[in-house]
């Protein structure tokens, strides 16, 4: 199942953008990136369909379209559902010699509001049915279209409208839920991480769900500086140290077998690469409460979850457990 | 009152023109503005840019920046990897 795509970036930035210019994201938009990058990777008829939350609201300011595809919105809860159902009906029109299309790819797009928390279901269904289609998460962390409230996607200690750092509470008082490691649990074909920062793995693993037979889910990192409080010019970088620190790192699992990929194994083999979360947290001003004397130990517990994550992630990949 | 059959219902949010007439460029507060001599035609900015506002055009061997679209978000220039890009208070 291993593409056997070769492509440089002379041949990224000469397919024309399916996902389009004149979209109403802010300056510095992650996500849209993730995107662009992932509309890049397609192979053919495509049809998309979206769960409300930013990408949905800034790709279709009425009666604009920032999709050069069939791209149909859908409520907040169920894009999973909608997609399942756009992949039925083209099986039973291909049946019928409806479509003559060897295949219609199907992506399904929602932010972290839509998967972690009110598309849960929708999505669990969905992967368990086996339907034949990519849901793509783009992860900026919280639900910002509506102006930036806690999910369970919002990191430990993130300050958010709802969960905002005071003098008592130092913003999100729980850890990142494993969005990722649930979906691999469903034992689909294919689970993956991605950073727009590493976007050569990211339109690689875009292509693998596309092509894999059955469901595929791919958790993409957004750096969003609205939300997040960051420089608009740093959301790639911010993109590379969340791989850098372990925060996010690089995964594939194909039928239930877990492998690091290459920007994390790299880290893996030489472990001093691994570079403190502080790095990663000191850029953003969501975190910017931590960096006060009465809230500095946080910092030191979100170094130790990232560090028991990555633990028991190489584990997963059959690393042996090294000494960071 | 007789009920229309979907066939008669008109159709409703169809959004059918595209967005590139929607021209985000005047959203811009600092412009990139790229040094030939110092740029090696990687095309990092235009991979990475998030309005696709930096084109690859083959027939000349390089890039342009599509002031049209172009927010001024700086991730071309944080991420040249030969510092070409500098942003400009025009
Ligand atoms: C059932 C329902 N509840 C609430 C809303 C309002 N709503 C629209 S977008 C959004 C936030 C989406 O968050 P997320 O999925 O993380 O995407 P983001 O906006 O962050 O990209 C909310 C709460 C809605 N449209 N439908
Ligand atoms: S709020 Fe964040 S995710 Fe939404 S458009 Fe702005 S930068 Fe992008
Ligand atoms: S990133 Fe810099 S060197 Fe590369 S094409 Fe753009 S301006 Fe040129
Ligand atoms: S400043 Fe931002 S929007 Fe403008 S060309 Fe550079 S990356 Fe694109
Ligand atoms: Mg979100």
């Amino acid at each position: 199942m291993q593409s056997e795509w070769k492509f440089t970036s002379k041949d990224i930035a000469e397919k024309p953008d399916l996902f389009m210019s004149g979209h109403r994201a802010c300056a510095g938009c992650g996500a849209t990136t993730v995107l662009r990058l992932l509309m890049k990777a397609t192979r053919g008829p495509t049809i998309v369909t979206t769960a409300t939350g930013c990408m949905q609201i800034v790709s279709s300011m009425y009666p604009y379209t920032s999709w050069a595809v069939p791209w149909v919105h859908t409520a907040f809860e169920n894009v999973a559902a909608n997609a399942a159902g756009i992949e039925a009906a083209i099986k039973i029109m291909k049946k019928k010699g409806r479509v003559k299309h060897s295949h219609v790819d199907v992506i399904a797009i929602a932010g972290d509001g839509g998967t972690y928390d009110i598309g849960l279901q929708a999505l669990s269904g969905a992967m368990e049915r086996g339907h034949d289609f990519l849901f793509v998460l783009y992860d900026n962390e919280a639900y910002m279209n509506t102006g930036i409230q806690r999910s369970g996607g919002t990191p430990l200690g993130a300050a958010t409208t709802t969960s905002p750092a005071g003098t008592v509470v130092p913003g999100k008082l729980e850890t990142k839920k494993p969005i990722t490691e649930i979906m691999a649990a469903h034992e689909i074909p294919y689970v993956a991480t991605a950073s727009p920062y590493y976007w050569r793995d990211l339109i690689i693993k875009t292509r693998r769900g596309l092509e894999v037979e059955g469901p595929a889910f791919l958790h993409v990192f957004a750096p969003c500086p609205r939300g997040w409080r960051t420089d608009t010019a740093k959301s790639m970088e911010l993109a590379k140290l969340a791989v850098e620190t372990c925060v996010f790192p690089l995964w594939e699992c194909i039928n239930g077998e877990y492998q690091l990929s290459a920007p994390s194994k790299a880290i893996a083999l030489s472990p001093e690469k691994k570079k403190p979360v502080r790095e990663y947290l000191q850029l953003q001003g969501r975190f910017r409460h931590l960096f006060t004397p009465k809230f500095e130990k946080l910092i030191d517990e979100i170094q130790k979850i990232t560090d028991q994550r990555w633990q028991r992630l190489l584990k997963k990949c059959g690393v042996s457990a090294s000494k960071t | 009152m007789s009920e229309k059959s979907w066939k008669e219902i008109s159709i409703g949010a169809v959004c059918w023109k595209p967005s590139t007439a929607l021209l985000t460029g005047d959203w811009r507060t600092y412009t990139p503005v790229r040094d030939p001599a110092k740029c090696t035609r990687c095309l990092l900015c235009a991979i990475y840019c998030p309005d696709g506002a930096i084109h690859w055009k083959p027939e000349r061997n390089d890039i342009e920046f599509d002031y049209n679209y172009c927010k001024g978000c700086g991730i071309c220039a944080n991420e040249c990897p030969t510092k070409a890009i500098e942003m400009k208070l025009l």
